[in-house]
């Protein structure tokens, strides 16, 4: 009796062989060809984040730290759950001022605090990889030193994104670095809060993932 | 083996005498045709877009059975574990023998058709699993014990004003409300404690990518990502037909998919799963299974013309564009695929004996032929299917199973009159005398006439007139 | 895009035509006559052989389709007065022929195919000047003419050039009428929902008429206004146009 694998891949490959599918020549010009010009890319950005809620906020290399706490004042915030083992955490860390909200450091498993991540943390902060201009999207990837669920179990997210660290398409971004030569544990685009229109087709943010995600524009 | 026919007409009819549902669909159908078109607004773009599209698709399953084996080893690489299945008892075994190895109690999901197919919930419930719906659509249509009615907006049927009842009525801290704000956050606060206490996450998959072992998901609510990263152990669900070749394919797949779906240049999230949870991560699951699902899907395969019903990503717009599943809805189809696509890919599935009705269930207007991202003759395959119900074969399950002897003779004799200018001449002057006395209660003319005077026959047809008039015959 | 002038076509009439709407079929060719156009009408034509390829005997289809095919000797345009039909005969044809030793004359016949309206506007781009009074009207835009045969703007480009006659848009001008051949009587209460909506969406343009390229479509339409005593009336635009036009230039 033969399994699945072998009975499913020798019928195909039987269909297959007997009749072969007619392909056509694949043209990515169409791709390629969306551009805009580097000044353009950041405009657009926010531009199409802003028109699905995402929030802007300008910093520099220096006071990114200092403006994030404002931020998170402002919102009401707590707690702040940030990845130690980072560039950014480190100088998250120095750069924090007294007087809240509290940092919570994301440097063990999440099976060990599951419950504190999801009852008792406000706002998670993460680095990006840069930003595309086509569809408004942050990229990310996550791993061992700046977990995945920092972008989203926490109510708000806070993301920091270099300036120039922008890019047209989604395609332009894997194809020209390379992702196809070794892709991380979890890749990811980012392109709001969270949302859903299931109920009868009326926007609502804030469903599962992030209610609000402030990006952190550093020139 | 004849299984009782599904009725569909039964249950159109029912459908189009609810003036909510007709209601609610007319308006949920004319918004999502004009947030799409201008997604697409630039013509030259979509054509451009759709063509490289169909390429990615045709490609793919042109070396469907190598890209299937590619996956495997690449996604077994990434330490993936692959299963196979050829019927959907397998798969539902396949997902039990999963869950019971981990003492799952409680699986929580995000939006899958394939576990539709499935009927995964149903199965998992028997032997004493809960299987929660995350997604928003799914967990409103999972409360009120109904199938989706649409494959991307599941409870497109309901109104706010149903769904606040349903919440109220069904969830214990729930007080009426019918802000759709509030409401969602009361989904939100009840699915967050079940995401976090879940032992097992169960996805679908829009796209798998052979060359990296990639598993690429679109959402918009975070509930996706969520099973796919805090339970312990997540099984992904796809149809074998989901295969990409490479990772470069991606983007052109996931535009056409969102823009066509939604009306969304992208989904608020895009998530690329390739590896369970490595050395030195904090999060994500230890144990990531890929269950690749046949269900019919080779057989398809192997006719030359019915396989580009594989080309399909997915997208719903073919159902938003028709108008017989803007007036009947997606729960008079009773499948887990409604509209254009559900008529030709379930009567392959399930058979012409049971399904024989829903290629039928079409003006042939072709409007989904129109907008589909990855240019699926839906039409003519519908067509196809037409002919192998009332033929029997072997291209598709129960083919022949809707032939008539009578219907057979009718369309014999109408190929010899029309074939033959005498006849055809001898049989227009016939009708063109007396055509006109016949009786409204006749079978055919009683349907045409419930809302339709009778068609009225000319004394004299255009043959007549242009003989007259001396029209030249060569 | 304007194809070169030919000096002679066939008019493929249709059986729907033939039978119920005969006047349609002689005011197109009127229409094309006037033109300076001469316009072969062979006696043996019949059907295109869509109905029975809709319905699955694409054997029965060929049968007929095969006899219509003998009468094209000559390489003119075949002319037809319904996007439906031409569609079948241009879309159709060729792989209803495949592997017939008839395939190659299939083809090159189907090339040749055009809707009334595009050969109207697109070969002979014709003037017309509206003698009628002031009226009222909206069109219907057929399936198959937009989607098997391109018809886009060609019927309501005639329609503009006639001076008198204001044209309001349909609220869904390209949503089908719920006809769809057998579809009318296999699934008559979806039909009769689709052609009740394309009646409200008629009487709210307050249209005198409603003008339309298919009489398939024709049929349905006007069977429901005159069901529902609706003072609108559905008109082909061969005899719309040929009696606003009142058979001179």
């Amino acid at each position: 009796m033969p399994d699945a694998r072998s009975s499913i891949l020798a019928s195909l490959r039987a269909s297959r062989d007997a009749h072969p599918v007619e392909t056509v020549a694949s043209d990515f010009t169409v791709l390629r060809e969306k551009r805009w010009e580097p000044a353009e890319r950041l405009e657009r950005v926010k531009r199409m984040m802003e028109a699905v809620h995402t929030e802007f906020v300008d910093a520099t290399e220096q006071d990114w730290p200092a403006v994030v706490q404002a931020v998170l004042r402002e919102a009401g915030a707590k707690t702040l759950l940030y990845a130690p083992a980072t560039d950014a955490g480190a100088r998250l860390e120095s750069g924090w001022a007294e007087g809240g909200p509290e940092l919570v450091r994301y440097d063990r498993p999440v099976d060990e605090f599951k419950e504190e991540m999801f009852t008792g943390i406000d706002a998670g902060i993460t680095q990006t990889l840069g930003a595309i201009a086509d569809t408004g999207s942050l990229v990310l990837w996550p791993g061992a030193d700046e977990p995945r669920l920092l972008s989203l179990v926490p109510h708000i997210h806070i993301a920091l994104l270099k300036a120039d660290a922008l890019y047209d398409t989604f395609w332009q971004v894997m194809t020209e670095n390379r992702w196809a030569e070794g892709m991380p544990t979890n890749a990811l685009l980012i392109s709001g809060p969270s949302k859903t229109a299931d109920i009868e087709q009326t926007l609502a943010y804030g469903v599962h993932g992030p209610k609000r995600l402030i990006v952190v524009v550093i020139h | 083996m004849a299984h009782a026919e599904i009725d569909f007409g039964k249950a159109s009819r029912a459908a189009l005498k609810d003036p909510q549902l007709r209601a609610n669909f007319r308006r949920a159908m004319d918004g999502l045709m004009s947030k799409r078109a201008a997604q697409f607004a630039d013509s030259a773009e979509w054509h451009a877009m759709r063509a490289l599209g169909a390429s990615v698709r045709l490609r793919a399953l042109s070396k469907l059975p190598e890209l299937l084996e590619k996956l495997e080893e690449t996604c077994t690489r990434n330490g993936i574990t692959v299963h196979w299945a050829s019927t959907t008892d397998e798969a539902n075994a396949i997902v039990l023998e999963i869950m019971l190895r981990v003492n799952a109690k409680l699986a929580v999901k995000g939006k899958s058709m394939v576990s539709e197919e499935m009927h995964l919930n149903a199965f998992l419930e028997k032997h004493g699993i809960e299987a929660l719906e995350a997604d928003l659509g799914e967990y409103i249509v999972q409360l009120d014990q109904e199938m989706p009615s649409h494959i991307i907006m599941p409870a497109i049927h309901k109104n706010t004003k149903q769904i606040a009842q349903l919440f109220r009525e069904k969830i214990k801290e729930a007080e009426y409300t019918e802000d759709v704000a509030q409401l969602t956050d009361l989904a939100r606060r009840v699915l967050r404690k079940k995401f976090m206490n879940a032992d097992v996450g169960i996805s679908g998959v829009n796209a798998a990518v052979a060359e990296t072992g990639t598993l690429c998901l679109v959402e918009n609510e975070g509930n996706g990502r969520m099973v796919t990263t805090v339970p312990p152990v997540h099984i992904a669900l796809m149809g074998l037909e989901k295969v990409v070749e490479k990772l470069e394919d991606v983007p052109p797949v996931l535009s056409l998919l969102t823009r066509s779906a939604t009306a969304q240049p992208i989904t608020t999230y895009v998530n690329m799963i390739t590896t369970p949870r490595k050395h030195g991560e904090k999060d994500g699951p230890r144990e990531i299974h890929l269950v690749i699902l046949d269900n019919g899907r080779s057989k398809i395969y192997a006719d030359e013309e019915l396989r580009h019903t594989l080309r399909c990503i997915r997208c719903g717009a073919c159902m938003n564009h028709c108008p017989v599943y803007t007036r009947v809805g997606g729960h008079a189809y009773q499948a887990p695929y409604p509209g254009p696509i559900g008529k030709i890919l379930i009567p392959q599935i399930e058979g012409l004996g049971t399904r024989g009705a829903m290629p039928h269930a079409c003006t042939m207007c072709n409007a989904c032929v129109e907008i589909c991202p990855v240019q699926i003759p839906i039409a003519n395959l519908m067509n196809r299917l037409r002919e192998e119900a009332v033929h029997p074969g072997p291209a598709v399950k129960d083919a022949g199973a809707q032939a008539s002897k009578a219907e057979a003779l009718v369309w014999k004799g109408w190929a010899a009159t029309f074939s033959s200018p005498t006849a055809y001449r001898m049989a227009t002057t016939v009708l063109s005398a007396v055509g006109n006395a016949a009786p409204a209660s006749l079978p055919l003319l009683k349907e045409w006439t419930s809302v339709r005077v009778k068609p009225r026959f000319a004394g004299r047809t255009l043959h007549d007139l242009a003989r007259d008039r001396g029209i030249p015959d060569a | 895009m304007t194809n070169s002038r030919p000096s002679t076509v066939y008019f493929f009439g249709t059986c729907l035509v033939d039978l119920f709407y005969p006047q349609a079929g002689m005011a197109g060719i009127e229409l094309l006559q006037r033109e300076g156009i001469r316009v072969v009408f062979p006696q043996g034509q019949s059907c295109c052989g869509q109905p029975a390829y809709n319905s699955g005997y694409k054997d029965e289809a060929l049968k007929v389709a095969r006899a219509q095919l003998a009468l094209f000797t000559a390489d003119w345009p075949v002319v037809v007065p319904s996007g439906s039909c031409a569609g079948m005969m241009k879309t159709h044809w060729p792989d209803l022929f495949k592997g017939t030793p008839e395939e190659a004359r299939a083809t090159a016949v189907a090339g040749r195919v055009f809707e009334l309206t595009q050969f109207l506007v697109n070969v002979l781009d014709v003037s017309l000047t509206d003698k009628g009074e002031p009226v009222r009207v909206t069109w219907h835009a057929s399936c198959h003419a937009q989607r098997e045969m391109g018809v886009r703007d060609e019927p309501k480009a005639l329609l503009r050039q006639l001076a008198n006659v204001e044209l309001v848009e349909l609220k869904r001008e390209k949503e089908c009428c719920g006809f769809g051949g057998t579809f009318a009587v296999r699934h008559p209460e979806i039909s009769a929902a689709m052609v009740e909506d394309k009646v409200a969406d008629i009487e709210g343009t307050g249209a005198r008429a409603v003008v339309s390229g298919d009489c398939g479509c024709l049929m349905n339409i006007n069977g429901a206004l005159e069901a529902g005593k609706k003072p609108v009336q559905g008109k082909h635009i061969a005899e719309f146009l040929l009696e606003r036009t009142h058979g001179t230039r």
